[in-house]
């Protein structure tokens, strides 16, 4: 497939933003207004130039899905019960308890998928939302790279809540072998939806804001 | 029209009247802005600065989409009706479907939210994007205007996109089963399979639905 770039001179200049060129872009369909309008005809999203208040919104979200993934990692994701011995798990005893059976594999997958993700995303985002008032900490194509593997990633997380979903379905033999899900599972989900919704909530166009351009406010009060 | 980026690009504002609004694209992830063509047979239109692809046009996209958006809907029903998975425990069976899964944690009192929220992602999301990919194109595919809601319709499919996650149910299914192999004997159901073949259509269905050309066809504002 061939990748047929919009520009073709000037590829390393700056190009105009719909903004500098007193227009409001929708993110939803790409469609441009006049600077102004509030509502986007075509699709019918909200417009905002640049939502600054947005960020307000990362940083809520943000703190709901930390204060989540805490009980997460504390309470049993998976009660089960053989016979007549019963065991409780958390997300990590899980995976430990996989290693040991000697499935690495699969304890690497649920370790990435239910710790280092969702750590990973919380810095990660973190860092966004931090840097836009700080774009000189990291070039906008490594932060736009950076956003996109959060947005690409974060949902995967979810991983861990299907398996206790599969088995606590699946494993359900009277006393011979039961499993049911334990508090975790609905704490872990609830951390991965918030985290998600704050990954949606940040605006990358303010990535790219200050590339080279100074502050934000010198952009703005341009008029046709 | 020759491309709309130069070095001096930030402070000169495209003269009024010079294209119009519709006929330009702004960057959903960094606001730069394009005049929009439509790319050549094969090829695709990324943003010069980002990278991120803004029109991927395909031969044939509405029937195509269409029928594999049709195709997900009879999978996902089919897959309701047949045995999806079996576990075998000296001697006792026991076996869930697709629904016992993603309802596993309805008995658990509060952790019936996340039943309801399983069932979403895994389920009713996915059948409810085909749904309405089928409610907007099947107009768009017969040449007529689009049918009542249409852009509503397609924005609400666009937003819920991360919010589809069949893709990691399935492999949460593998990881499933890797954890209970050493607790029982598992067997895979034909809803399985079906399950399995219906996440590669809609990998396959989201990869060629061109979202420019769709918003451009169910644009009815270009007089504004
Ligand atoms: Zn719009
Ligand atoms: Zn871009």
């Amino acid at each position: 497939m061939q990748v047929d770039d919009l520009e073709s001179t000037g590829r390393h200049a700056e190009p105009v933003t719909a903004r500098g060129a007193g227009l409001v872009a929708c993110t939803r369909c790409t469609r441009v207004w006049p600077m102004g309008e509030t509502r986007c005809a075509r699709c019918g999203s909200e417009l905002h130039s640049r939502d600054w208040r947005s960020l307000q919104r990362v940083w809520a979200w943000m703190i709901v899905g930390i204060v989540c993934y805490i009980p997460a990692n504390i309470f049993p994701m998976l009660k089960t019960q053989v016979l007549f011995t019963h065991t409780e798990s958390t997300i990590i005893e899980g995976a430990i308890e996989l290693a040991q059976h000697g499935s690495y594999g699969i304890a690497f997958v649920i370790l990435f998928a239910s710790v280092a993700i969702p750590v990973g995303k919380f810095v990660a985002i973190g860092f966004l939302a931090w840097s836009v008032r700080r774009p000189e900490r990291l070039h906008p194509h490594h932060r736009h790279r950076l956003y996109e593997v959060v947005e690409f990633i974060g949902r995967w997380s979810m991983i861990d809540v299907f398996v206790v979903a599969i088995l606590a379905a699946l494993v359900q033999l009277n006393f011979a072998a039961s499993i049911t899900p334990g508090p975790a599972a609905i704490t872990f989900a609830l951390s991965v939806i918030f985290t998600m919704l704050a990954a949606q909530s940040f605006d990358p166009r303010m990535i790219w804001d200050h590339d080279g351009r100074g502050p934000d406010n010198h952009l703005t009060s341009e008029t046709p | 029209m020759a491309p709309m980026s130069d070095s001096s690009a930030a402070t000169t504002l495209l003269p009024p009247g010079s294209l119009p609004l519709d006929e330009l694209i702004a960057c959903p992830q960094c606001d730069a802005l394009f005049h929009a063509r439509m790319p050549g047979r094969g090829q695709r239109t990324s943003c010069a600065r980002c990278h991120t692809v803004l029109i991927a046009p395909r031969t044939n996209a509405y029937l195509r989409v269409i029928a594999l958006a049709l195709t997900i809907v009879i999978l996902m029903v089919a897959a309701m009706f047949f045995p999806f998975l079996a576990v075998n425990v000296q001697g006792f069976t026991n076996k869930a479907s697709i629904l016992d899964t993603a309802l596993a944690f309805l008995d658990g009192g509060f952790m019936a939210t996340l039943a309801v929220l399983v069932a979403a992602f895994i389920v009713l999301i996915p059948l409810l994007r085909a749904a309405l990919v089928i409610y907007v194109l099947a107009p768009l595919a017969a040449g007529r205007r689009p049918l009542p809601g249409a852009r509503h319709m397609f924005r609400l499919s666009e937003d819920l996109r991360p919010w589809s996650m069949a893709e990691i149910f399935v492999i949460g299914c593998a990881v499933a089963l890797v954890k209970v192999s050493d607790l029982a004997r598992v067997e895979f159901g034909v809803a399985f399979w079906m399950f399995a073949a219906l996440v590669v259509v809609i990998v396959f269905q989201d990869g060629i639905m061109c979202r420019w050309t769709i918003w451009k066809a169910l644009d009815d504002t270009r007089n504004r």
